[in-house]
């Protein structure tokens, strides 16, 4: 085992504790959303999508690196877009908080 | 390591930071959209950084560049248009295929590393096990989420789908992907092993989704969220690259919570859920008990409700599947606004599972422009339903079960609205046909109800016509 990937597993065990950790309680008013907004980020392919683009040197390479790309960008982009256009809508002025409890704010 | 790596490392660093201060923002309602925009923030300078050190470091091939551009075109184009156009009822399926393309993509990424591989040699476990694994998962997460949003679009029927010996067949075609998968390991670089795996990989994500009913998909959907998240992570070990592995990681962690709180709001077991369980669907025939008992049912129109909310002080909406299913979240919400400007207090009752999936209800009610702060979650509306005059539910059935108070049924220690608290009910509803859970609803046949029997866009429309001429009379 190499210090690279005894450092790179050290990394994805930490990330995977702040995860669990950083989403703990989420009020189900929000479990669609923080869904897609999960989605969204696992968009980071597109990063693996353009490393494997600056080493491909084949024509296997290069149909990789389209198909890697093209699967990456409609996951990264279509995933903020559509987790945007949701949350837009809670956080729209509000006419008026009188009499409202807020209950959106208060624990289950 | 040369100053360009560590600084990319560092600016890594910086992406990740973002994504985690993005997730915890995106707990709560008021800062959930800076939470998404900070992530997109995090995302955007990993891609640059990506892109800088790729230009500086390699160079490339011009090919691979164009390659990487058509492909990023084509796929970001397609991905914006489809995100900008989705209804917001048909939001499940959609992330479903976008976890289908994220897995996907993962596994294009993993055969490229593989083929870098110098041929003859033995292969370098610290790439190649990753493969596999990014391989193996990604795959599962590529068919099944491509099921899933089949079942969840209606293409694919929602019953569950089994054959004799299917959960034989399943163990054969996992043994086969892992067994393939470890003769890759051992062998020298053999694509053809690895396609195997890909293949038998593919196999079993289509088979463990089609025995999973309709209504238990969203819990799969994110599930198979969290799985695309852990073939990212491995995606990132191949190619060594330390944010997405961070990020994967994080959705990991982040989707399996999220899969278990869902199938808690859902009273499921994931396990039961994976096993295919329940054995019904939302897609059921009402036909077997449509109209068979009808004796004690008190039968109101459009009129009769009108009146009932023109006159009443404290209204109580409680949305359910029949009102996404029918999109009429637009009319419920024109509705209430009318009743509001006439002094009408008005409030929503959200279940946690009402909609398609947990916390689908309330995209739907936003959209329709209803402030998050008159919907009310299961504890508050409990209260409020003591003290208001009108309860009506709009295609909501189960979760308005008194039954769930009861052992020994379907529905038994389910968290329901207690509508029957209420001073009159009046239930919007286009049958008496049960809901998912297959048992009668008493609630129905209570003298206090009456059931207006309607589709949910047309039955709403018609009150809003009839409550017009009450408060403007």
């Amino acid at each position: 085992m190499t210090a690279t990937l005894f450092g790179n597993l050290a990394i994805f065990l930490l990330s995977l504790l702040v995860g669990f950790e950083v989403i703990s309680k989420i009020p189900s008013t929000l479990h669609t959303p923080m869904m897609s907004g999960a989605n969204a980020i696992h968009g980071v392919v597109v990063v693996g999508a353009i490393v494997t683009a600056s080493v491909a040197d084949s024509t296997a390479g290069y149909l990789l690196t389209l198909v890697a790309g093209a699967l990456a960008a409609a996951n990264v982009c279509g995933g903020y877009v559509v987790t945007d256009r949701m949350l837009k809508m809670f956080t729209r002025p509000e006419p008026t908080r009188t009499g409202a409890t807020e209950a959106g704010d208060v624990a289950p | 390591m040369s100053t360009l790596a560590f600084v990319t490392g560092l600016v890594y660093l910086v992406a990740a930071t973002l994504f985690v201060v993005g997730l915890h923002l995106m707990r709560a309602p008021s800062t959930a959209r800076r939470g998404n925009l900070v992530s997109a923030g995090g995302m955007i300078t990993a891609v640059v950084t990506t892109v800088v050190f790729a230009l500086i470091t390699s160079g490339g091939d011009p090919k691979g560049w164009l390659a990487l551009v058509l492909g990023l075109g084509a796929g970001g184009t397609w991905g914006v248009l489809r995100a900008r156009s989705v209804k917001m009822t048909d939001i499940p399926q959609l992330v479903s295929v976008f976890n289908a393309v994220g897995g996907g993509a993962a596994v294009a990424i993993a055969f490229a590393a593989f083929l870098q591989h110098p041929s003859g040699a033995s292969l370098d476990p610290n790439t190649s096990i990753p493969v596999v694994l990014d391989v193996l998962i990604g795959s599962v997460t590529f068919s099944g989420s491509l099921i899933a949003a089949g079942k969840l679009q209606g293409t694919i029927p929602g019953q569950p789908l089994t054959f004799p010996g299917s959960r034989l067949v399943n163990v054969l075609v996992v043994l086969l992907a892992l067994g393939v998968g470890v003769l890759t390991l051992l062998s020298t670089g053999n694509v053809v092993l690895l396609v195997v795996v890909l293949v038998a990989a593919l196999a079993f994500g289509v088979l463990m989704v089609l025995p999973i009913g309709g209504a238990d998909a969203p819990v799969v959907v994110s599930l198979l969220n969290a799985l695309t998240g852990l073939a990212v992570a491995m995606a990132g070990f191949a190619i060594d690259n330390q944010v997405m592995i961070i990020a994967g990681a994080l959705v990991g962690a982040a989707g399996t919570i999220l899969t278990l709180q869902m199938a808690k709001a859902m009273n499921r077991s994931v396990g039961a859920i994976i096993l295919g369980g329940f054995g019904t669907s939302d897609n059921k025939s009402p036909a077997s008990v449509e109209g068979a008992d009808l004796t004690n049912v008190r039968e109101v129109t459009a009129d009769d409700l009108a009146i009932q909310l023109a006159y009443a002080q404290h209204v109580v909406i409680v949305p359910g599947f029949g009102l996404a299913a029918a999109q009429a979240q637009h009319e419920v919400a024109e509705l209430a606004k009318l009743l509001t400007d006439h002094g009408v207090d008005v409030k929503y009752a959200i279940h946690p599972v009402a909609g398609r999936m947990p916390g689908h209800m309330n995209v739907l009610l936003a959209e329709a422009n209803v402030p998050y702060t008159q919907m009310l979650e299961i504890e508050a509306a409990n209260a409020a339903f003591d003290t208001c005059d009108v309860a009506l539910v709009v295609g909501a059935n189960d979760v308005t079960n008194p039954l769930a108070r009861e052992s020994g049924n379907a529905v038994s220690g389910m968290p329901i609205l207690d509508v029957d608290h209420a001073k009159a009910v009046v239930v919007l509803k286009r049958s008496m046909s049960p809901g998912y859970a297959g048992i009668p609803n008493p609630l129905f046949t209570d003298p206090k109800t009456g059931m207006f029997f309607a589709d949910a866009k047309k039955g709403l429309a018609d009150t809003i016509v009839a409550v017009k001429e009450y408060v403007t009379a």
